[in-house]
């Protein structure tokens, strides 16, 4: 505690405008002093710290890319070598420094090497949280909370308090019921590439179902990446047709596959017999939601904080100012408000709203 | 709570029929008396909880959080059961889920103010979905795409009987229905309940459809019919209806046995008669003629019906035959001999809202198939043939009735708009908005006239999609515009049973059961139709002719 007012004091004395540290711009946040960008979203920069390897917050063509060793890994299987011309590896808790900022990393839970970015300068301490979740996730190191923060740069996917998801472990207990119902059908999951997919199905595992899981092609690098890193997912194979014999299909009878929620509405999608359309999503939670896409089980798994995560989370942190972003901000500011906090919008463009299929 | 919220939601997100059904039989197989029945209470819309509405759920929630954040999140949701049931401060992890029968059994004894507190008890203890549930079971519609008969059919399906012995004694029972699921469990007798009144199933016939015309296995062929031993008549375009009158109680009832006595006070209160009859309710327009579908749409479906309703549209029953008369039960009766007292008995009767429906005459099979194809109203969907010596039987037996539906109307049109399907055609384009030309500000222009998702084989679907992805211009969700102008665009013969006008439409049309008959590759979209041939289809309407 004591250090935590320490920290608050300096606050006061520093006389820095948090502003002048770090400002969001038509490119995404940016930092003067350092002259980097956080999690640019529009066009190559020279310089750019990367929160994870999600594509709206990881671009290619960037001159220098500080990140995790595992986005840069990632951003690699997705991009090429060639995504960008000098690669700066960082470890979680590991400190840099760019023209005289403090850079660092701190876990945030939400996919594999996703990380806070914490920026510091003249004793002022700013913590970008990129996209984070609290609850347990075994593919990647989970949040941990940055304390002395005087500005917190939070997500706010989820931002509405009708955002509160369920306990993950319940949902894959849906879905194993469902194939165990309709052992005929073939259960199709959507989920996101990175994160999800690999999340899905280790917790597929941990509950016990220990049969090959099928996939889309789309998942196959970003699979292997985890097993690299040491999350061990099963036997996975890739969900093709090796003959074009009829009735080679009837395999996939009472099996889950697992790909990208366009994938299905594909012609991809046709091969199935009898398909259960699934979606792991925090936007599940909205039954009319899932209705619309033509969801038949919506699994609420997300990786992105809920309403109660995201403000036990800010008054976990309890910064001096809460600035909000990419999300439902609104919401979040009235929030704070009520509750007699500081707090701001970015309105920063550009990060998708991945609610769309 | 738990099962039945869970069934809910699934019912709510699966669009196929046969699922639904398996869904809720396999619900009624794992759930004991007396929860089943209260479920089914719920799906069958036979529970109606006094009390608690949707506005004291408005007023609990805005006691308890912020009502900007609540105004945010309704912006969002757009549902008030969905809204309240995900951003109630709830404690997280429940202690308890108090089952179905416990929370229905209190709040059916429970003034409004009780019942209010009740109410937010449980949301205090539930989580989301079965917040959901238990909101919109308190609230009442459901929503969900399931019908009272749907839910018969699953009972009758878990208990391998008829549906129509379900409805047989539907209305002598109440929730939560034990002797009904005792029955078909195999653990007791059919209950015979005592009521007055009660509804008989109804019979029913094939469809008669020119042999290069037949996609219903059931159907047969016209040729087959032999025209001495049949009686014709009109088949009119109202609903089916059964009125009985025994003893002093009156109802009305639907062809599958729901209770719509309430909904049309005005035939009712003309019943003055004992005896069970056959027949179909329709409207009658101000000229004394059969007002169209669209007329007896608006009284369907109501609670409660207003006075101006009943005077502006009212309703009358065009009898087709006659099951009891005063003790005496004629449905083993032959028809020849039915006709017989129905036509008496009609005689006799004061009720102007009540007549007979006339013999179409028989001659020969040409006759009759003229007669089907030019009926005297465009009200008439066609011919019923029944044999003069069928008895009153229950279902669709094979061989005594026929209906000789009159040919389709057909337009040709352009596709304008396709979306995906759902289930198994989740990854195909198979809703199809098709539209018409017509003058516009500047030139010729397609209007939207009709949606179809049907009439097409698989074969043909597939082709479909592959046209609507490769002639994609725009999409909004899942729906895609397609390429419709004079140089491109793919011509689709529709086929519907009839046309009405409706303001709410940008054509100011609306089509009956339309369905895709024919695609037609080979004509050039320049030539599809245009909106004044459909509107010269349109019948005369006969409630302009007032003055």
């Amino acid at each position: 505690m004591a250090g935590k007012t320490a920290h608050r004091d300096l606050y006061a004395l520093t006389m820095i405008r948090p502003d002048l540290l770090l400002h969001p711009t038509p490119k995404g946040l940016y930092c003067p002093p350092g002259d980097f960008y956080i999690d640019p979203v529009r066009g190559a920069v020279d310089r750019a710290v990367v929160t994870h390897g999600h594509a709206d917050h990881a671009r290619a063509g960037h001159g220098a890319v500080l990140a995790t060793p595992e986005t840069l890994a990632i951003m690699e299987a997705r991009y090429g070598e060639e995504f960008t011309t000098s690669r700066q590896p960082i470890e979680y808790g590991e400190t840099i420094e760019i023209n005289g900022v403090t850079v660092w990393m701190s876990p945030a839970g939400h996919v594999l090497g996703s990380a806070q970015v914490v920026v510091e300068w003249k004793g002022l301490r700013m913590v970008c949280t990129g996209d984070y979740k609290r609850r347990r996730d075994p593919t990647c190191r989970q949040f941990e909370p940055v304390p002395g923060t005087h500005v917190f740069i939070s997500e706010a996917t989820f931002g509405l308090p009708v955002f509160r998801h369920p306990d993950t472990d319940g949902e894959i207990r849906k879905l194993l019921d469902s194939v165990a119902m309709f052992p005929e059908r073939t259960h199709l999951v959507g989920v996101y590439a990175l994160g999800k997919a690999q999340r899905v199905i280790k917790l597929l595992r941990e509950a016990g179902y220990h049969e090959t899981l099928y996939i889309h092609g789309a998942l196959e690098k970003l699979c292997q990446l985890y097993e690299d890193h040491g999350v061990a997912l099963g036997p996975l194979e890739t969900a093709t047709l090796e003959t074009s014999e009829r009735g080679a299909h009837e395999r996939f009878r009472g099996k889950i596959v697992l790909g990208p929620p366009s994938s299905f509405h594909d012609k991809w999608g046709r091969r199935f017999p009898d398909p259960l359309p699934c979606f792991a999503s925090g936007w599940m939670s909205v039954r009319q939601r899932a209705k619309q896409s033509g969801v038949e089980l919506p699994l609420i798994i997300s990786d992105h904080a809920d309403w109660d995560e995201l403000t036990d989370t800010v008054r976990e942190v309890d910064p001096k100012e809460l600035w909000i972003t990419h999300g439902r901000e609104d919401a979040l500011v009235r929030w704070a408000e009520l509750k007699g906090r500081k707090a701001r919008p970015l309105r920063l463009v550009g990060y998708e709203d991945k609610s769309a299929d | 709570m738990q099962a039945f919220s869970d069934l809910l939601e699934r019912l709510i997100l699966t669009a196929s029929r046969n699922t639904k059904i398996e869904l809720m039989v396999n619900y009624f197989r794992q759930t004991p008396n007396p929860a089943r029945g209260w479920t089914l209470a719920v799906l069958t819309g036979e529970l109606d909880i006094p009390g608690v509405k949707g506005g004291s759920i408005r007023r609990l929630i805005e006691d308890r959080v912020d009502p900007e954040l609540f105004r945010m999140s309704y912006d969002y949701v757009g549902d008030l059961a969905e809204t309240v049931s995900l951003m109630w401060p709830g404690t997280r992890g429940a202690n308890r889920i108090p089952p179905i029968d416990d929370v229905i059994e209190a709040l059916l004894g429970a003034t409004r103010a009780e019942g209010e507190r009740l109410v937010a008890g449980w949301l205090d203890m539930l989580e989301p979905p079965q917040r959901w549930a238990l909101i919109k079971m308190v609230t009442g519609g459901l929503r969900i795409g399931v019908s009272a008969r749907l839910a018969k059919v699953a009972l009758a399906e878990m208990g391998g009987v008829e549906p129509a012995e379900i409805e047989e004694i539907w209305h002598g029972l109440a929730p939560p229905y034990e002797s009904l699921f005792d029955w078909l469990d195999g653990n007791a007798e059919k209950p015979s309940p005592d009521i007055e009144a009660p509804f008989r199933p109804v019979m029913l016939a094939h469809p008669l459809v020119t042999k290069d015309k037949r996609d219903d296995p059931d159907a047969v062929d016209p040729a087959m019919i032999d025209p001495d031993i049949f009686a014709a008549e009109w088949k009119y375009d109202g609903i089916r209806v059964q009125a009985v009158s025994e003893r002093g109680v009156r109802r009305m009832y639907t062809r599958t046995g729901d209770d719509i006595s309430h909904t049309f006070p005005d035939v009712l209160a003309a019943m003055d008669f004992e005896a069970a009859i056959d027949g179909e309710l329709l409207i009658r327009a101000p000229n004394g003629e059969v007002a169209p579908f669209n007329e007896l749409q608006q009284r369907l479906n109501r609670k409660t019906v207003t006075k101006k309703q009943m005077e502006a549209r009212p309703a009358m029953i065009r009898a087709y035959d006659i099951l009891v008369e005063g003790d005496e039960d004629l449905r083993a009766l032959p028809f020849s001999e039915r006709r017989k007292r129905l036509e008496a008995f009609v005689e006799k009767s004061s009720s102007d809202r009540i007549d007979i429906s006339p013999l179409v005459p028989v001659t020969n099979l040409e006759a009759l198939e003229a007669a089907r194809n030019e009926p005297p109203a465009p009200e008439i969907e066609g011919l019923m043939l029944k044999r003069w010596d069928s008895l009153y039987e229950a279902g669709r037996p094979t061989g005594p009735w026929y209906k000789w539906k009159r040919d389709p109307f057909l337009i040709d049109a352009v596709m304008m708009y396709a979306q995906r399907g759902h289930g198994r055609r989740s990854s195909f384009y198979s809703d199809f908005t098709f539209g018409v030309w017509r003058d516009g500000d500047d030139g010729d222009e397609i209007t939207p006239v009709g949606k179809a998702y049907f009439g097409f084989t698989d074969e043909e679907l597939k082709q479909l999609d592959k046209f609507v992805r490769e002639n994609t211009i725009d999409r909004f969700g899942p729906v895609r515009s397609v390429k419709a102008n004079k140089d491109k665009g793919l011509v689709l013969e529709v086929a519907f049973e009839g046309l009405q006008r409706s303001p709410r439409h940008k054509s100011g049309l609306a089509m009956r059961f339309p369905r895709i008959n024919r695609i037609r590759w080979d004509k050039p979209s320049a030539e599809a139709d245009r909106l004044e041939t459909l509107e010269k289809m349109l019948p005369a309407d006969p409630l302009l002719d007032k003055g």
